[in-house]
């Protein structure tokens, strides 16, 4: 890890240059990227570019570079930005907000709070215990994973902000319905009786308290690195597949078998999103890929919402809590309200 | 000084735990580290963000991953 904190410069000043300068170079890099790779490939090896496997790994090339800096620099300033925010805070905001509002305001700061899953525990009890009820907190619990942050950022350099508007839109209603539905049927029978006893002792300690500016940078710095380091054979993967489909996949072939107005193309592409599990930024390259060839937007977004909503390692953790009724009734709701976003799209972007 | 890493076996609890044991090093002191990771517990110092860092039953970090300097600040002012 490289540590940022003792080599950023003192004053403010010094900091926000070191920043600009990084964000300069980042973008020659972006506008440079696909000449390099053309002056390499067609210029200096002579390939030819109307050939279709020197087409597949032009487009590889360009895409890795192109997905690790878009990569780098989403997380960069996503994390910056969410250490303002804190678990801790969204709980002091969500406690006593009436079912409703209250829904609302959870999905959206699920979306804005730094969350790691691993945490998902201690968050649920912290809730509980702070008296919001299950409803809320599974709002909020929803909302975290589906509206993803890494998937909104490429989503808008991908495909523009309208896109990226209905991405975030879908995710916050169907968490916020999910909760309320949740909260209507009596959920708090099936959770665990041991997260109704947790005390929560001590003093609580916030950690997006008392942090400096070097030291959000720092974290930035530091997520970039962690992710893609974590992610990068799913990222070769993606966009492996993503430039196969590029070069070899006839243009439109989609459409035929799975266009817009096709009867099963969003409940298959749901059915292949459920098990798998990626995050977003593995699967967005072959999203632009899918998309070129003819696959609507509609099911595309809820193949994506599908992988990253829901899998099998999160049920596993949130078993700890939710006894299998509610875990099957989250996952059919979810699972639901993809759907009918998939299809809902579809018809109104065809 | 008594020193426990409160988390689940996650990565980042591996990571606290590493980043600790390497200032602990640094600094020269020779602690136990002892790995928290039942909820209940957790919950009893009142950390909601896993991981924490506890120095003699007080909680000096949760949430993140710090720098090695940073743990280091952070039991040199424990002591």
């Amino acid at each position: 890890m490289v540590a940022v904190t003792s080599r950023m410069p003192r004053s403010r000043e010094g900091q926000w240059l070191v920043l600009a300068g990084a964000a300069a170079a980042w973008v020659g890099l972006y506008v440079l990227n696909e000449h390099v790779w053309d002056w390499i490939l067609f210029g200096a090896a002579g390939l030819n570019p109307a050939d279709r496997i020197t087409e597949t790994i032009h487009f590889f090339l360009y895409d890795v570079v192109k997905i690790t800096l878009l990569l780098t620099g989403i997380i960069f300033v996503v994390t910056v930005l969410r250490s303002y925010m804190s678990v801790e805070r969204t709980r002091a905001l969500l406690g006593g907000k009436r079912t409703g509002v209250g829904n609302a305001m959870a999905a959206g700061l699920g979306v804005i709070t730094p969350f790691c899953s691993c945490s998902a525990v201690p968050a649920f009890i912290g809730f509980v215990a702070a008296g919001i009820p299950v409803g809320i907190t599974m709002s909020f619990l929803i909302a975290s994973p589906m509206v993803n942050e890494i998937a909104i950022g490429m989503l808008l350099s991908l495909f523009g902000w309208q896109v990226t508007a209905v991405y975030i839109a879908a995710g916050l209603v169907i968490a916020i319905v999910a909760g309320l539905i949740i909260g209507r049927i009596g959920a708090e029978r099936w959770v665990e009786p041991f997260v109704f006893e947790t005390r929560l002792g001590g003093q609580i300690v916030d950690p997006a308290a008392g942090l400096t500016f070097a030291d959000r940078i720092q974290m930035g710095s530091e997520e970039a690195q962690s992710i893609l380091r974590r992610i990068w054979p799913y990222l070769i993967v993606g966009i492996g597949l993503g430039a196969l489909i590029h070069g070899w996949v006839p243009t439109d072939f989609f459409t035929t078998y799975a266009g817009p107005g096709s009867t099963f193309g969003v409940l298959v592409a749901v059915g292949i999103g459920v098990p798998l599990y990626s995050n977003a930024a593995g699967i967005l390259p072959m999203v632009q890929a899918l998309y070129e060839k003819g696959l609507p937007m509609g099911t595309l977004l809820a193949f994506m919402m599908a992988v990253v909503a829901l899998s099998l390692p999160e049920m596993i953790l949130l078993r700890r809590v939710l006894k299998p009724p509610l875990l099957v009734i989250f996952a059919g709701i979810v699972g639901t309200g993809i759907v009918a976003i998939g299809y809902l799209f579809n018809a109104l972007l065809a | 000084m008594i020193i426990k890493v409160l988390g689940t076996g996650c990565a980042n609890c591996k990571n606290l735990e590493r980043v600790t044991r390497e200032a602990l090093s640094d600094l020269g002191i020779d602690a136990r580290i002892e790995k928290v990771e039942d909820y209940g517990q957790i919950m009893g110092y009142g950390v909601m963000s896993t991981p924490g860092l506890v120095v003699d039953e007080r909680v000096v970090l949760s949430g993140r991953v710090p720098s090695v300097e940073q743990v280091r600040d952070l039991l040199a002012a424990a002591r």
